[in-house]
């Protein structure tokens, strides 16, 4: 059961996301630091290899979101053969982005999150999780379970069994759909659309009674960035890049989101070993942005399918132009994952996706390749310089969590504001800071117990430096 | 020609003289692993992969190189071999960089498959982990020196079955490497024809295709003794 145990900051946080609560003189939260674990090295190891490797090299990499990486870095690549790739191979790389959210969704959903508010906060850690939740919502457990394998079962039936299917390449994909595969997803939409429906219900119920949570976990102003199409639908896989104020004016519209260098900067602080993403016009820390599905459900004016129009626009409701509430993450998943299932029904009669011209065949005829796509957590930015020969030479990646680190540190310190008395962490407040961070769904690989719970280390700091207490979630 | 007779792993098997113990194996259907060994290229025991013990021989020999004799008694497979056969396996591992997960020869490797029969799941040596290039300068091919075990067989298919004599290797020991030409980038080379036949040969990820992707190098090595038999015997056997 519980140890003490103390994390050395330059150690990395080897299965611990950690934090830091800084008190001012007046015992005030003054400041808090979340630390993400980010790659390091990941840089080095792709620099002297040939591009074609990357999808597969950086699928490998993330063993939480691989195929976002896959497609970013693809998409990357195909900027580096300057093609147009072959259209069914774009709407069968589409159709796995969309396996890919519905999983990763269900996943954040029903697995890590529904527990904290469908069984209640007074819950002990122990029971707070699937299996309490199978106990205590048999039915909805079910359904969010299957709705997950129908997600995964989408990446399957394109990539194969393997867990990192590198079947996006540059140009292109490797195979295409079969008609088998097709049918057997069809017979799965009806149930997977029933299920994502009985949760959305479910939820409108948790937010009518989660006024606090709506309060206080992490809502405030902040920028959002994300994809859109030009006409301002929903998009996951292309679009423009978009940024958009926390009254919903939209202040930055690139039809080519290859330029994000001009509005994104990373600072770098040296008390973290994390880059931290703003937008540059209104600098740092100032430019604070979220990505995500509520960024995404910010920006998009329409989602482009019924039913999940019509969620988008009781969603709209909830917010004075754009929706501030961090905890509106957890609906917003919801809505694109009907989003997700109504795109994938729209699209699997489509003939284009038993095709066999898969693959655009070129040289290296551009040294810089840009990929951005929408991965579950948010924008996702592959950006690779390669040598005449198309060794790479120098890759950058800005990845969601990284871009959302910066509200996350504003979400924690909101919620320790509030829940924090006198000078030591106290149960509650631990467990509330554990789901405010989870409404970002980070992607925190090395600090995420099986049974979903985050292994957290929490230091308290007075105004002088000195540890006024320390608490660690293993 | 005279027929040989002599046990494999005690099995009574006749060889046509001038057979190495490797082909008479492989006929009777005993596997005994090998790397520098490609069917139709000649062999140099090199990779010591292939090393059997035979009744009345104080020292290991190599299948691939060691013709058959009457009367003679080998062992394919014991503690001792298959001990030593890991150690070469995981020396070989650990002297460049193997990553298969990524590798365009991950699945068709015959490294990896030989590392998986002999069920090396750890390497016992520290990795040298050194810091090579990738040359892809050539038009159609490239050559991942990260991946290369120095079996030679490219460079004697480049010579012996193209006669382009392009492929060689420089250096002595652990820091030899596989050139083209006088060591000049490989699409730099003047006698390189393209034919592909050191890519078809490479037992690993080393030479491939250019734009292979993870996973993506098959290889038909057999193309190489379908040449080499059509040119020595005049037969066409597909
Ligand atoms: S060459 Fe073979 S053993 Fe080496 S990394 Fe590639 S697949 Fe693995
Ligand atoms: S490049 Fe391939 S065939 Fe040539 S020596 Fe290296 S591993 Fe052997
Ligand atoms: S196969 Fe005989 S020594 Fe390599």
């Amino acid at each position: 059961m519980p140890r003490q145990i103390t994390i050395d900051p330059v150690t990395r946080i080897e299965g611990h996301a950690k934090i830091t609560i800084q008190l001012d003189e007046a015992g005030n939260v003054d400041n808090v630091r979340f630390h993400v674990v980010e790659f390091r090295g990941f840089e080095r190891f792709c620099e002297g290899r040939p591009f074609a490797e990357m999808p597969g090299i950086t699928a490998r990499i993330c063993g939480i979101c691989p195929v976002s990486h896959l497609l970013a870095s693809a998409k990357a690549c195909d900027r580096i053969l300057s093609v147009d790739i072959p259209p069914a191979a774009e709407k069968l790389r589409r159709m796995m982005n969309l396996g890919q959210i519905i999983q990763s969704h269900a996943l954040s959903f029903f697995h890590l999150s529904a527990p904290d508010f469908l069984l209640g906060w007074e819950q002990p850690p122990e029971r707070r999780n699937l299996f309490g939740l199978v106990a205590a919502e048999p039915e909805l457990a079910r359904r969010g379970i299957r709705l997950r394998q129908f997600g995964q079962e989408v990446i399957e039936t394109l990539g194969g069994r393997k867990i990192h299917p590198a079947w996006a390449v540059p140009g292109g994909v490797r195979n295409a759909l079969t008609p088998a595969g097709r049918d057997a997803l069809k017979a799965r939409l009806p149930e997977a659309k029933e299920s994502a429906l009985m949760a959305l219900e479910r939820f409108k119920k948790v937010l009518s009674t989660h006024k606090q949570e709506l309060q206080v976990f992490g809502n405030f102003p902040s920028l959002f960035l994300g994809l859109v199409t030009p006409n301002g639908t929903w998009e996951h896989y292309d679009g423009h890049l978009c940024v958009m104020d926390s009254v919903g004016n939209v202040i930055c519209d690139f039809a080519d989101p290859a330029q994000y260098g001009s509005i994104i900067g990373e600072a770098v602080e040296t008390s973290s070993y994390l880059k931290s993403p703003y937008y540059k016009p209104l600098g740092y820390p100032g430019g604070m942005y979220r990505v995500g599905p509520l960024a995404r459900l910010n920006i998009a004016r329409q989602m482009g399918t019924p039913l999940a129009d019509k969620e988008l626009s009781h969603f709209k409701t909830l917010g004075c132009g754009a929706v501030n509430a961090s905890f509106m993450y957890h609906y917003a998943r919801l809505i694109e994952i009907v989003a997700c299932i109504e795109r994938l029904e729209g699209m699997l009669d489509d003939s284009d996706l038993l095709g066999t011209r898969l693959r655009a065949d070129a040289g290296v005829n551009s040294l810089e390749g840009i990929g951005v796509s929408e991965a579950p957590r948010g924008t996702l930015f592959h950006h690779y310089n390669v040598d005449e020969k198309g060794v790479v030479r120098k890759v950058n990646l800005i990845i969601a969590t990284g871009q959302n680190n910066l509200a996350m540190n504003r979400t924690v310190a909101q919620i320790a504001r509030h829940y924090l008395t006198g000078s030591t962490i106290s149960e509650p407040m631990l467990n509330r800071i554990e789901a405010g961070i989870r409404a970002f769904d980070p992607c925190l690989s090395c600090s995420t117990h099986a049974d979903g719970r985050i292994a957290l280390g929490v230091v308290l700091l007075d105004a002088t430096g000195k540890v006024l207490d320390e608490a660690n979630r293993l | 020609m005279a027929a040989k007779t002599l046990t494999i792993d005690g099995q009574l098997v006749s060889a046509e003289e001038g057979q190495t113990v490797l082909d008479a194996a492989r006929d009777a259907g005993i596997h005994i692993p090998t790397l520098c060994h490609l069917n139709g290229i000649q062999d140099i025991g090199a990779c010591r992969l292939c090393l059997v013990e035979i009744t009345g021989s104080p020292k290991l020999l190599p299948a691939c190189v060691t013709k058959v004799q009457e009367g003679m008694e080998v062992q394919t497979s014991s503690d001792r071999l298959r001990r030593y056969r890991r150690m070469i396996l995981e020396l070989l591992l650990a002297e460049r960089n193997h990553v298969c997960s990524v590798c365009v020869s991950n699945g068709h490797c015959e490294l990896q498959t030989l590392a998986a029969e002999h069920g090396i799941d750890h390497v016992r040596f520290e990795y040298l982990s050194p810091r090579l290039e990738v040359d892809l300068s050539h038009r159609l091919f490239g050559m991942d020196h990260n991946r290369c075990i120095l079996c030679t067989r490219c460079v004697r298919a480049c010579w012996h079955v193209e006669g382009a004599g392009t492929k060689n290797v420089a250096g002595r020991g652990i820091q030899s490497r596989i050139i083209s030409d006088l060591n000049q980038p490989w699409g730099q080379s003047e006698t390189c024809t393209a034919c592909g036949k050191c890519v078809a040969a490479c037992p690993t990820g080393a030479l491939f295709n250019r734009g292979a992707t993870v996973a993506e190098m098959q290889r038909d090595r057999t193309r190489l003794e379908y040449i080499v038999t059509a040119r020595e015997k005049s037969q066409w056997i597909v």
